[in-house]
């Protein structure tokens, strides 16, 4: 806007105008105006020495006529003295030149006259000392100049600071930081930058360790800067520290100088042990943020997945290793169909709940909450409670992984919530498009063209949409897109209901099936095999039914790409869990009560191969779903990407690549979880086919979006988009995860011939014998008992916690709109206050122009005209 | 160890440990990148604070920088004399901004600087102009660029003063959610 502000002033009364500008503010402000004009004076020395250099000799003069101010004129901000340039340059009647420009402007865009923008064009108008005056405002000079930061950082400081109240400084008058406000009032010129640095040193002193650490970590100063500062701040403290302090806090002081250090090294090897850093730096490098997000999205799970596999091998698989059941029975021969099926000779292994006893074994520790340690039967201590329960380490070790993991999730639920939604408001799309929108990390070529020609066209949209400017629909058209809508809608979930219908009758007939061949005593094998037709199945319906709804939301044709992303990850989310909770009945339903015919078909052929135990088959069928599920991932990015790939290029001659399909990977990504998290009660070790499931997963698609695929063309909200689906993850996933578990653990009955709760009527019931045999054993456990009595058993209580749970949830939805209302009561201050600063400038302009002299005033219209002719 | 001694002494490992979002680890391999930049510049052995410093042109030939638009306004805005060359406390300190941790408010500053070409700490239309044609590879014609240079400063501008001083520039990146992703440089 620099070429709006032309000053109307020419070059000889440029003298007086700032003449004129010393004697208005004299007249304004009196007695103080001396010292604050001073004061005014060295924060603009401050700011600007760098890259101001006045070199004009009429600023020469105005400092010779200037008596009182002599640093008033060679110290000026450099719009101030681009002005001065400016006018030197055309000193022809600028006014009319202004007025010209404005029409010309006004006329190429017409939306310019329009805005507010327009109404304060008088601000053109504004003498170079109004000027002067805007461009000493406290607020302009933060983030830039050295001493202002300096001095916001003392402010912070002396926030920081509870114990001493900084007397000889005077308390904090602004709540904006400031410079002003912190500027010590002496009359030692040009010592303001050391003055407001030695304040700081003393602050961070008073501060404890980690304050110090952390404001001197964000202060934005240079790094020289920093170290001297903490190396002022150490060297004065530490002599004062070894002098005064008593033994015990010099010694606390080593303590904390050792833990400092160990911490240091400790997270040094966590940074070491980053995962796939180069290959995510290569990711973001070529495709930016927005696929970025799915590899760490992936890279959580795999962590999730190493969580839950450590506590179930170190609680469950090794003791029970350790202690394997006596009454084993040979073991099938391995054959390779094995590793599709995870039957066969998998089944009697610590992979599934079968193979798990009700024994006790004497350990060394406790089993209560996974506190136990290396098992082992030379433990000579025969006391009772030293046992290693295998049924409660299985209860706690589920109950207590799952709940971990629900912490974690709703933590880093919390946390991308609160960092990816603020208050959006309407306006400043543009704005943020402009200074938000480019991603640094890209840094291949080819990318980062292409993130500039998203951006430019981006920018061409934003532009054509405020063209439009809110075009009025007819009804017949509104009513047509509501009918396509409609029909869109009608079809996916149509399609979705068949898929989870489909998907229901083939497998209780799968069932019936399985049923009529152990009866016509099939050899394990085919049976094996036949089982693996669901999963197929399924598999299947998950990967075509996105390229339906794909087909379904390009009949559509929405106009916003966040809305179509939204509702594809909302149908094919429904397609997915609708399956997902079809499946979860058949197994919880179907299969246990068709089990008991089943189990006596065993018992009387004395074949087994985990069909006596529902948990294990069940554990295995999910085997066979994640199986499948990578099976199939594999296949989409080999025929999805590379064929296509290789058949668009060749056959097709486009020379795009396919775009990688960000959401409805981490939608598979989801469901694969899903799955894992559902087999963890019935097969302790499918985190470790999880495991080797992402990791592979990682590598290939890696491979293939290097290869096949192309950064992508639509916009796309990173955070927003990471917070969604870690919400999704929480939400249908992992809850639906663990209603099953807990709905299976609470209600439904054990087998009877195998597994840790063979004997009893639930799972629960373990916790429940146990709470009984503490309270035979020792009456000091009677609390625990009673508790356990009154608490987890009453119905009462789960619904109070649950009341209060809502009640607190309740109260925060209330705070946060509270604060919601707050914040925008507070953006219409921000405005207010713009106002405010504005209509002030003016009134001083008012002034300035009333006190001039008319005979100036005429002079220089007189000069003006000259000029134009 | 033996290798950390030849470089850094403990002393100074922890004070740029204190002062930037990086381990000792992670400054150790910044130095090595700083080193390899200009193998006959810079010296090996840093532990009585060598004063060299490696021009701006093989610091923004860095693979990290090459092919980014702002690379100039970038190292030079981490520059202690403004001019792009980078001594290795500025190299640190500007990784250490670009990093993961580094808060909003102190990326927010050196976006700033990085934005104000003219380093009059404004953020004017001029400026504007060239972050937009530097954006989009100045595919927009003229008449686009200034009447979204326009639209910008109306958005973002609380003042009315036609320019962006570096609070109204404050108060726009509080509400981008994804600037902390993107305004980041893996080293």
């Amino acid at each position: 806007m620099s070429h709006d502000r032309k000053p109307r002033t020419t070059d000889n009364n440029g003298k007086h105008d700032r003449n004129e500008a010393g004697k208005t503010a004299r007249s304004l402000e009196g007695h103080r105006t001396r010292r604050a004009g001073r004061q005014m004076d060295r924060l603009t020395e401050m700011a600007w020495s760098v890259n101001f250099h006045l070199n004009l000799p009429e600023a020469e003069e105005g400092q010779q006529a200037l008596v009182f101010y002599p640093h008033d004129e060679n110290i000026v901000h450099d719009s101030f003295n681009e002005l001065i340039e400016e006018q030197s340059h055309k000193q022809d009647g600028s006014q009319v030149f202004e007025m010209e420009d404005m029409a010309g402007r006004g006329r190429e865009n017409p939306a310019f006259l329009a805005s507010p923008q327009h109404s304060h064009s008088n601000r053109e108008n504004f003498s170079p000392f109004t000027l002067r005056v805007l461009s000493e405002m406290p607020s302009r000079t933060i983030g830039t100049c050295r001493g202002a930061i300096i001095s916001q950082y003392y402010n912070s400081t002396m926030k920081l600071r509870h114990r001493r109240a900084a007397l000889h400084l005077g308390p904090v008058r602004s709540a904006r930081p400031s410079i002003s406000g912190y500027r010590v009032e002496t009359d030692v010129e040009a010592a303001g930058e050391e003055e407001n640095r030695k304040h700081l040193f003393d602050n961070l002193q008073n501060l404890s360790v980690s304050d110090k650490g952390r404001m001197l970590k964000t202060m934005p100063l240079s790094l020289l800067e920093k170290k001297n500062l903490r190396h002022a701040c150490n060297s004065k403290g530490f002599p004062h520290s070894r002098n005064q302090i008593p033994c015990c806090s010099q010694l606390k002081y080593y303590l904390i100088i050792g833990f400092r250090h160990s911490w240091y090294s400790l997270l040094s090897f966590l940074f070491s042990l980053q995962l796939w850093h180069v290959a995510l730096k290569k990711v973001s490098g070529r495709f930016g943020t927005s696929v970025l997000s799915y590899f760490v999205f992936l890279k959580t799970l795999l962590l999730f997945n190493v969580f839950l596999l450590l506590v179930n091998v170190f609680f469950l698989a090794a003791p029970q290793a350790a202690h394997p059941p006596s009454n084993q029975t040979h073991r099938a021969p391995f054959q390779g169909l094995e590793l599709l099926t995870g039957a066969g000779y998998f089944t009697d292994t610590v992979m599934y709940y079968g193979y798990y006893t009700n024994s006790t074994v004497n350990g060394c520790g406790p089993a209560l909450n996974g506190s136990g340690c290396a098992m082992g039967q030379n433990s000579l201590d025969t006391n009772p409670r030293m046992l290693y329960n295998f049924p409660l380490a299985y209860f706690f070790t589920i109950g207590v992984s799952f709940f971990i993991t629900c912490i974690i999730l709703v933590y880093s639920i919390s946390k991308s919530f609160g960092q990816s939604y603020r208050i959006d408001n309407p306006h400043g799309d543009l704005a943020m498009k402009m200074f938000c929108s480019w991603d640094f990390k890209v840094i291949k070529k080819s990318s980062v063209k292409l993130q500039c020609e998203n951006i430019c066209t981006q920018m061409k949209e934003l532009l054509s949409e405020l063209a439009r400017a809110s075009r009025q629909q007819t009804l017949l058209q509104r009513l047509a897109r509501m009918t396509v809508h409609l029909l869109a809608w009608v079809m996916s979930l149509g399609s979705t209901v068949a898929c989870a219908m489909g998907v229901y009758h083939f497998s209780t007939y799968m069932h019936k099936d399985l049923t009529t061949r152990v009866s016509r005593n099939e050899t394990l094998i085919h049976m094996e095999a036949s089982l693996l037709a669901l999963p197929v199945v399924v598999s299947t319906v998950n990967l075509l039914m996105p390229g339906l709804f794909n087909a379904v939301a390009w009949m559509e044709q929405y106009h916003a790409p966040s809305t179509q992303a939204y509702v594809a990850i909302c149908r094919n989310l429904l397609l997915k869990m609708s399956v997902l909770g079809v499946l979860c009945y058949h197994w919880l339903g179907t299969t246990i009560s068709g089990h008991v015919t089943l189990s006596k078909w065993v018992m009387q052929n004395g074949s087994t191969g985990g069909l006596e135990c529902w948990e294990t088959f069940v554990g295995q069928e999910l085997y066979r779903f994640l199986l499948m599920d990578f099976i199939f991932t594999v296949l989409d990015t080999i025929l999805g990407e590379f064929v296509w790939r290789l058949f668009s290029q060749k056959v097709l001659k486009r020379k795009r690549k396919p775009v990688f399909d960000i959401a409805r990977n981490v939608l598979d990504l989801i469901y694969g979880q899903t799955l894992a998290w559902l087999g963890v009660l019935f097969s302790p070790l499918l985190p470790a086919v999880q495991i080797i499931k992402l990791v592979i997963v990682f590598y290939i698609k890696r491979t293939s979006l290097m290869m096949n695929c192309q950064a992508p063309s639509k916009p796309w909200r990173a955070s927003q988009m990471t917070t969604i689906f870690i919400t999704l993850l929480c939400f249908p996933s992992f809850l639906g995860a663990a209603v099953a578990v807990t709905y299976t653990i609470w209600t439904i009955k054990p087998s009877e011939g195998c597994g840790p709760f063979r004997t009893l009527n639930t799972m629960f019931e373990s916790l429940k014998i146990w709470v009984r045999q503490l309270e035979e054993m020792n009456s000091n456990f009677s609390w625990f008992t009673w508790i356990h009595k009154y608490l987890v058993e009453n119905p009462f209580f789960l619904f109070a916690a649950a009341g209060v749970l809502l009640i607190v949830i309740y109260f925060h939805t209330q705070v946060v709109g509270g604060q919601r209302k707050i914040i925008s009561l507070l953006q219409e201050q921000i405005d207010n206050e713009g106002e405010d600063k504005k209509f002030l400038i003016t009134r001083l302009q008012d002034i300035y122009e009333k006190e001039r002299p008319v005979s100036v005033r005429f002079k220089q219209t007189e000069r003006r005209d000259d000029s134009r002719k | 160890m033996g290798n950390k001694q030849t470089i850094f002494t403990d002393e100074q490992l922890d004070a740029y440990q204190d002062c930037t979002f990086f381990t000792r680890k992670e400054i150790l391999r910044l130095h090595t990148r700083y080193h390899e930049l200009a193998p006959n510049l810079v010296p090996m052995d840093y532990t009585n604070d060598p004063d060299c410093k490696v021009p701006i042109q093989l610091i923004i030939n860095m693979p990290e920088l090459m092919e980014n638009p702002f690379k100039e306004r970038i190292v030079e805005s981490f520059s202690e004399a403004g001019d792009g060359n980078l001594s290795f406390n500025d190299f640190v300190d500007m990784f250490s901004v670009l990093s993961e941790m580094a808060p909003r408010e102190l990326k927010a500053i050196y976006a700033f600087k990085i934005y104000d070409f003219n380093t009059d700490n404004f953020i004017c239309k001029s400026d504007l102009e060239q972050t937009l044609n530097k954006l989009t590879r100045e595919e927009l014609t003229p008449e686009e660029v200034n009447l979204v240079c326009e639209k910008v400063i109306e958005e973002a501008d609380l003042d009315g003063d036609g320019k962006l001083a570096f609070a109204d520039f404050e108060n726009m990146i509080s509400r981008a959610p994804d600037f902390l992703s993107t305004f980041h440089i893996r080293i």
